[in-house]
């Protein structure tokens, strides 16, 4: 059975948001955590686009980093899946960053730049949910497919 | 100065006569200033882009080759595409003709049938404008040549996903010290640092524009590029320097967007490297073609004294 993400890619989206938009005193009393947090927002949308494609989203390392292996398994066959490779990298080298010394006095602003990496991250991996027909993340497309339901509807019926 | 590259064939592609005049104006001025020659190809074609690519992937291999072979009937063995999807397709050709007997096969057909030179891989080498200004004039020559330094100048260099995508189809990448990266690119950097800029730490600097989706889900183009908007405001840049016409041109209409459908305003200019350069060799904006920009840089330009 396919794994659940652990966060649909509209709250990545909107905890991306609070995390851009944090205030210093906030995001510098446990940096560490906001560090997972942004790993773990990334793997989320990468096993969104795995169980929406119907994969068993991988549970391999690689480099040690599981975000790296769920991006190679997505671009397995899928070239322009390695358009989010760097994104996916940037995510993991902001992770490191925030673990390598958090008691840094740029911290806060190192946590909003991951957060509005990993943003980019569900932006793209969004829209291409929403290209591939699997997703409802743009609202501006789904009047269009609601006029295709009708298309359809008036066809058959 | 590297003679290899003081002269090469100019590929300027379909954007760089449209959207992406700016560009083609700014290249080329920054050429002559630098001393270097730009020689158009003669009847030169659409590489396939993204449409033909997308339908028949041999037959964007051919296009793409036509024109390496006018090149090369030319007399060029360079040819410089300042697009990175020109940039791109034309890299991608040479590849698959060097690797894919059936691209081969197909490009010979065609080839034949439109009554030209068959093109076969290695003949011509594809270069991007900022390897062209790297290799030729270098660091060390724009220092030379800065009349108004870009000091003070915040630049976030944003690159694309085109310009190191995928790596195989560029084997002159990674290859250690004075190469280019494709995971962290740098020559942009690079050059707009010898010009005087102060680079700032962009994460997004490969990151998707949107542009393919830019017709089919406009939203969606219009989000991300507020992402890189906002993004590089965050790192503290004043300026998105571009090498790539669909991310510019992108980048410029869905600033416009993001604010009249989102309301989300972002104040970061938005100007091709050559503009950037070409104002610190001491153009005036117009020789740049500032103003065919959506995004007016002329009051930060003027706060800068680069004009």
């Amino acid at each position: 059975m396919s794994e659940t993400p652990a966060m649909s890619i509209e709250d990545v989206l909107a905890r991306c948001g609070e995390l851009s938009g944090a205030a210093d005193f906030y995001l510098t009393r446990d940096p560490a955590r906001y560090a997972d947090e942004l790993l773990a927002m990334g793997e989320a949308v990468l096993v969104s686009w795995h169980v929406a494609k119907g994969n068993e989203p991988t549970t391999d390392k690689v480099e040690g980093f599981r975000l790296l292996a769920l991006h190679r398994q997505g671009a397995r066959g899928n070239p322009s899946f390695n358009a989010c490779r760097e994104t996916c990298r940037e995510i993991v080298y902001h992770h490191n960053l925030i673990l390598h010394d958090p008691d840094s006095p740029d911290i806060a602003r190192t946590v909003r730049l991951g957060a509005m990496v990993v943003r980019h991250l569900a932006l793209f991996i969004g829209g291409k949910l929403e290209e591939a027909g699997l997703g409802e993340f743009c609202c501006s497309s789904r009047p269009v497919r609601q006029a295709d339901k009708l298309i359809s509807a008036n066809e058959t019926g | 100065m590297t003679g290899k590259y003081q002269k090469v064939a100019y590929y300027p592609g379909c954007a760089l006569e449209g959207s992406g005049h700016a560009y083609n104006r700014s290249t080329k001025a920054v050429g002559k200033k630098l001393g270097l020659d730009l020689v158009e190809l003669k009847n030169w074609n659409c590489c396939g882009a993204m449409e033909v690519k997308n339908i028949d992937p041999k037959l964007q291999t051919y296009l793409s080759a036509r024109n390496l072979s006018i090149a090369d009937d030319m007399g060029f063995d360079t040819v410089m595409a300042p697009c990175n999807g020109c940039y791109h397709n034309l890299k991608k050709a040479e590849y698959d003709l060097a690797n894919d007997e059936p691209s081969r096969e197909v490009n010979t057909r065609l080839s034949e049938k439109a009554g030209h030179a068959t093109y076969e891989a290695g003949k011509v080498e594809t270069i991007h404008a900022l390897d062209w200004i790297k290799h030729s004039v270098g660091e060390e020559g724009i220092k030379e040549r800065v009349k108004n330094s870009l000091k003070g100048l915040k630049v976030a260099n944003y690159y694309g996903c085109m310009y190191t995508r995928p790596r195989h189809i560029f084997p002159e990448k990674d290859q250690g010290p004075g190469t280019e990266s494709t995971s962290k690119p740098h020559f942009m950097d690079e050059i707009l640092a010898a010009a005087g800029a102060d680079n700032v730490e962009y994460p997004l600097k490969t990151a998707c524009c949107g542009g393919a989706h830019a017709l089919s889900d406009s939203d969606t183009s219009t989000k991300l590029v507020l992402n890189l908007l906002e993004t590089a405001e965050a790192c503290g840049a004043d300026v998105i320097a571009t090498e790539c016409p669909t991310c510019h041109t992108g980048l410029e209409m869905h600033q416009v967007r993001a604010e009249k459908v989102l309301g989300r305003k972002t104040s970061v200019k938005i100007l091709y490297f050559t503009q950037l350069l070409g104002m610190a060799m001491g153009l005036s904006p117009k020789t740049v073609g500032v103003q065919e920009n959506f995004s007016d840089a002329m009051p930060l330009i003027k706060e800068k004294k680069l004009a």
